[in-house]
């Protein structure tokens, strides 16, 4: 052990922060959240089993059950499988980020001059990462169970850009629940609370129209019948401009509310 | 003269309806070592806390390296390293990645990240190791390499938050090597620990905190001395006679004796020991009691303690048992011996 540990040399931490951090540290800790999926390949397995199950539970359980009128039920139920399983992987975010609170590995970030947000921003994108990956899987299977989209390629895309998006937006929405959570466990829990009311009470797996009269106003007005409304008409190339709008609308106007709501209380000493 | 690389003057910190702390102040001399010594609740972490930016003081002001924790953070961390009191280790990266990923958040540069990671990784006997993810590590490599990463920035100021509570014997005789040798190096260092042997070790200045407040600062030597120059350890072979024993010796003491009488051990904390000795001798045959045991010793900071808080031993172990490992009496160090 010698001069090595402590004497000052050439490459000391710049001091002044510049906007430029918020990019590159960004990237630094999206690489390292990533790498955590890499170390675990289960997670990857999980990853990708769960999302199949869930396809394939769903067609074949409910196919023959519910009544989707002019559209085969596969192709009707796979947008709204999509959508639900993002928002699941959104809830990834609230527990990775209470796991990093509990371990103290968020304390190590912040007696660091980085930039504070980052540790939010390369979190959820590397979140995102993981939700495009997932949102993959489900298509190939969904086409290979009878997923017939008969829209054109620039809404196919833009149906998945939309879906992945929101995706990322509940990560956000997720990052201040993992933020407020004692313990991983406590996050996993809570986030669950306006999740399954959000995928449920939607258009996701059923037609709005066969809901309660009292469910369905509720229904309608969720993000996540607008999501799936719109991902769906994409899809199948009917789409009206203005469900498109109003979903992306959503998915920026979430950010726009969750983003800086989170990197404060992050900051917040 | 400088001024300290750390000075904290009335820190107060409550959490709901715990005062943490009630007004500490403290001071590090540039180049210098701290032992912030306190039993546990005594608001050593939450010190740590405010002055590493993790969190804002109620009141009270503090600045490391020159610069205001609350006001000005950045240039705070720009200078620090923190090992808190548990790892905080990536589970899933490499030690290697866990290091190299400071460096990058460091901004020093991907390949000056690497270059250090690798000259740390060899410093802390982590190299063969470098290469597993840190979930692999037993409890001391963690904690190695918690350290390394708290230095890749090679901090002027480096807060060190029990870093060898949990360590087995070898691992925390290796780490206080390290906090030796990063002391002659001129790193300034704030150490808290629960161990009195550690601050003796290790600390050029050591505070006393209980309570959340500062109730002794000074060197060990200073601290030492406040309790009389010399401390009489004596064992009574009836135990049953220890009461009796401490009233025959009363009016020798500097201080008042501290006794256990399940043990038979009384502490004798004298002026002039060499020259008492004799007297404790006579005294305690006159009235028939055998002694096992007899010895002289410069006061430990156990001593210390003990008086600073007027805690007794036995009163601490019924409170505490954990508490009662940590300051619970070591063999002193007989100088004399009967
Ligand atoms: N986050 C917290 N919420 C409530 N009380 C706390 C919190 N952190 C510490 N305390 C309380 O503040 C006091 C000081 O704690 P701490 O600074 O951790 O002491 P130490 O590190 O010396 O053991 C204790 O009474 C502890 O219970
Ligand atoms: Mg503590």
């Amino acid at each position: 052990m010698t001069a090595t540990l402590a004497t000052r040399s050439a490459r000391t931490p710049s001091l002044r922060r510049t906007p430029a951090w918020i990019v590159t540290d960004s990237v630094t800790i999206a690489w390292r959240n990533m790498l955590a999926v890499v170390r675990n390949p289960q997670l990857l397995v999980i990853d990708t089993v769960t999302p199949v199950m869930f396809v394939l539970l769903f067609a074949f359980v409910f196919g023959g059950a519910i009544q989707t009128p002019g559209i085969d039920y596969v192709t009707f139920l796979m947008p709204g499988i999509f959508v639900q399983t993002v928002v699941f992987g959104g809830t990834n975010t609230a527990v990775g980020i209470a796991e990093d609170l509990q371990k103290g590995v968020i304390d190590r970030f912040r007696t660091l001059p980085m930039a504070p947000s980052a540790v939010l921003i390369g979190r959820t994108f590397a979140d995102l990462l993981r939700n495009i990956y997932v949102v993959i899987v489900m298509t190939v299977v969904g086409l290979l169970i009878g997923f017939r989209p008969t829209g054109t390629p620039v809404g196919f895309v833009l149906a998945l850009v939309l879906v992945a998006g929101f995706g990322y937006a509940m990560s956000w929405l997720s990052a201040n629940i993992g933020l407020r959570a004692k313990t991983a466990a406590a996050a996993q829990g809570a986030i669950f609370i306006p999740v399954f009311p959000l995928t449920f009470a939607s258009s996701a797996f059923v037609p709005v129209e066969t809901m309660p009269s009292w469910l369905k106003p509720i229904a309608e007005a969720n993000p996540v019948t607008l999501v799936v409304n719109a991902s769906r008409g994409l899809f199948l190339g009917t789409a009206d401009t203005g469900t498109v709008l109003a979903a992306a609308a959503w998915i920026v106007g979430i950010v726009a509310v969750f983003a800086p709501l989170a990197i404060r209380s992050y900051r917040r000493r | 003269m400088s001024s300290p690389a750390v000075l904290a003057e009335g820190l107060v910190k409550s959490y709901g309806e715990v005062r943490a702390l009630a007004g500490i102040n403290l001071e590090v001399a540039e180049g210098s070592l701290l032992g912030v010594l306190g039993p546990n609740g005594a608001g050593k972490t939450t010190a740590v806390r405010i002055l590493s930016t993790l969190l804002l003081p109620d009141a009270g002001h503090a600045s490391v390296a020159g610069h205001d924790v609350v006001k000005d953070p950045d240039a705070v961390r720009a200078s620090i390293g923190l090992t808190g009191q548990y790892a905080a280790v990536d589970e899933n990266l490499t030690g290697r990645e866990n290091l190299e990923l400071v460096g990058r958040l460091l901004h020093i540069g991907r390949k000056e990240a690497r270059i250090r990671a690798d000259e740390l990784l060899a410093a802390f006997g982590l190299t063969d190791a470098g290469g597993r993810p840190a979930r692999t590590y037993s409890g001391g490599m963690r904690r190695r390499l918690d350290l390394a990463a708290s230095l890749v920035g090679r901090p002027s100021v480096l807060f060190l938050d029990e870093p060898t509570t949990g360590l087995d014997p070898a691992s925390r005789i290796a780490l206080w090597e390290v906090v030796e040798q990063l002391r002659r190096d001129g790193t300034t260092i704030l150490l808290t620990t629960q161990y009195l042997e550690e601050a003796d070790r290790l600390a050029d200045r050591i505070a006393v905190i209980d309570g959340g407040r500062v109730i002794a600062e000074g060197t060990s030597t200073e601290l030492k001395d406040r309790l009389g120059e010399d401390v009489v350890d004596l064992r009574v072979a009836d135990a049953a006679r220890t009461a009796e024993a401490v009233e025959i010796l009363r009016d020798l003491a500097a201080t008042t004796p501290r006794a256990e009488n399940a043990a038979g051990r009384i502490s004798l904390p004298v002026h002039h020991g060499a020259g008492i000795l004799a007297e404790v001798v006579r005294r305690i045959d006159s009235a028939g009691i055998e002694v096992a045991e007899l010895s002289l010793h410069r006061p430990s900071l156990d001593d210390v303690f003990l008086s600073l808080t007027g805690r007794d031993t036995t009163v601490v172990a019924a409170a505490q048992p954990a508490a009662r490992r940590r300051f619970g009496r070591r063999s002193a160090n007989p100088e004399t011996a009967a």
